[in-house]
């Protein structure tokens, strides 16, 4: 059974529970009182995690971190369909292992901006929130050739890939950042298509997707 | 914006930061009405706050006349920029021993703190934003309830509130009808009773006390004074912050962010009650930062 170690408000630990939640992966949960409690850095917690970092899970004893080799591992191991990571398809793979790192980039900023605000890091503010901007900027266009395509999903695959996971919670949490989404019109609806992937659950701070809008 | 000139709000206590979070002698800053604050509680628990300046950087470095008042209760530091009363608004049930006392977290809100307050006041949001925690459809309806604004208290009490919550506690095994008494003994503090699902004669008490940082932020203080001999600490913060959650967005979206006091400003329906008595209560006080106040 795997253990997830958790913390409700974050975004990374949040891309484990949705992926697990998707393909339907039991598991349990150990919380870990990252704020105000600090217990990611705590003794206990730094032998599993020398980073000093959540998420961490424990698969029968293969202790792995990092949100984004977490979802490699997850899809890799628990996908029966092999959609969301397809080990057969290097270029699939080139380019999902491309998104994740973005997604590294999207925890550098958005995140960043809304540790600031919310938990009171002392992070450069203008710096996350323009990083995050450039970012959204990227991807938002990206998006839009991909619909141009006739496509959905940020990979050229027709099923959603753990790359869509990994970007997904923090450009959703963003505005408590400071970092509007109103000049993303693409991400926007991407997002809405996220939320209707069956399986898809909701944190603190996402909100489920309205009713499809009915066929005119 | 300028800042606060308002004399009500000046002249109250206002918290700003919990003491479980302070180590001893360590200063902490933060900002309070727009002022940039340090404090620091000694390994005596006595606080010390006072106006920040870079020549003063410990506690036992600071004169009697630099020394804002300050004050330890319920877990906070409070300060005051003006004359505050001698003492804070009572929570008798705060002294009883078998209570767990914790502060849930302190959360930075894009929001004004008398906005945050009336969506504390709100059950009517229960089943939408707390799905099958504080509520869930199809028990959507706010039941009637009373308010009154009690004079020798200066406070708002709304009691006979009832709302069926799917898991109102940490302590619960299952939905249940469960009671509220809301106060508002201070105009940006609040303080939560709702029945305990351990023990049917008393009440878990939750309060929120909000530091204006400025008139559209602040940092927002949990106060959880619960009956729970089970559940760890942090599963307690936990379902606490994981609510809290679910209203940032809804806080940090409302439009105008300061709170219009005029009644004809916003349409209140009859759920809105205790908002309403909040409001009116604000205006009798001639509460005007965070607000928009009613034409004169």
């Amino acid at each position: 059974m795997i253990t997830l170690y958790d913390y409700e408000l974050s975004g990374n630990c949040y891309k484990l529970r949705l992926l697990m939640s998707i393909l339907g992966i039991d598991h349990k949960t150990v919380p870990v009182d990252f704020y105000p409690g600090r217990e990611h850095k705590s003794e206990w917690f730094l032998k599993l995690n020398p980073l000093g970092q959540l998420p961490v899970i424990d698969d029968d004893g293969l202790v792995l971190r990092d949100a984004q080799a977490i979802l490699v591992y997850l899809a890799s191991k628990y996908d029966p369909s092999g959609t969301w990571y397809p080990r057969e398809n290097p270029a699939l793979l080139g380019e999902i292992s491309q998104w994740l790192a973005f997604a590294d980039g999207i925890t550098g900023t958005a995140s960043a901006a809304r540790l600031h605000d919310a938990l009171f890091y002392d992070f450069d503010i203008d710096a996350a929130r323009a990083g995050a901007h450039r970012l959204f900027r990227i991807l938002d266009e990206h998006l839009w050739f991909v619909e141009q395509e006739g496509r959905q999903w940020i990979c050229s695959a027709p099923q959603p890939t753990i790359a869509d996971i990994a970007c997904f919670p923090y450009i959703m949490l963003s505005e408590e950042g400071g970092i509007s989404r109103q000049d993303y019109p693409a991400i926007r609806r991407w997002c809405d298509r996220v939320k209707r992937i069956k399986g898809f659950i909701v944190m603190s701070g996402v909100f489920p997707a309205g009713p499809a809008r009915a066929a005119a | 914006m300028t800042k606060c000139t308002d004399s009500v709000v000046l002249n109250l206590w206002h918290p700003v930061g919990a003491i479980a979070e302070t180590v001893p002698g360590a200063v902490q800053q933060t900002v309070l009405l727009e002022e940039r604050l340090s404090f620091s509680v000694g390994a005596d628990g006595e606080p010390v706050v006072w106006r920040s300046r870079p020549d003063l950087r410990r506690a036992d470095q600071i004169a009697a006349a630099d020394r804002l008042p300050a004050k330890s209760v319920y877990g906070y530091v409070w300060t005051s920029l003006g004359s505050p009363p001698a003492d804070l608004f009572p929570i008798p049930e705060y002294a009883e021993p078998d209570r767990r006392r914790l502060n849930a977290a302190t959360f930075g809100v894009n929001v004004s703190a008398p906005r945050a307050i009336e969506n504390f006041l709100d059950m009517g949001h229960f089943p939408y934003v707390h799905t099958d925690i504080l509520g869930a459809e199809p028990h959507t309806e706010v039941k009637e309830y009373d308010v009154e604004i009690s004079v020798d208290r200066d406070e708002i009490l709304a009691t006979r509130c009832r709302f069926f919550q799917p898991m109102a506690s940490t302590a619960s095994e299952g939905g249940a009808d469960v009671d509220y008494v809301y106060r508002v003994p201070h105009p940006y503090c609040s303080v939560l009773y709702k029945s305990s699902p351990v023990d049917a004669a008393r009440r878990d008490v939750i309060a929120i006390f909000l530091q204006p940082v400025d008139q559209e932020h602040v940092r927002a203080h949990m106060l959880l004074c619960v009956l729970d001999e089970n559940s760890e600490d942090k599963v307690i913060k936990r379902f606490q912050q994981t609510i809290f959650g679910q209203d940032k967005p809804i806080l940090e979206n409302q439009v105008p962010k300061r709170l219009p006091l005029d009644p004809r400003a916003e349409t209140p329906i009859r759920a809105d009650k205790s908002a309403i008595a909040y409001r009116r209560w604000l205006s009798q006080k001639g509460v005007t930062y965070g607000v928009i106040p009613a034409a004169a």
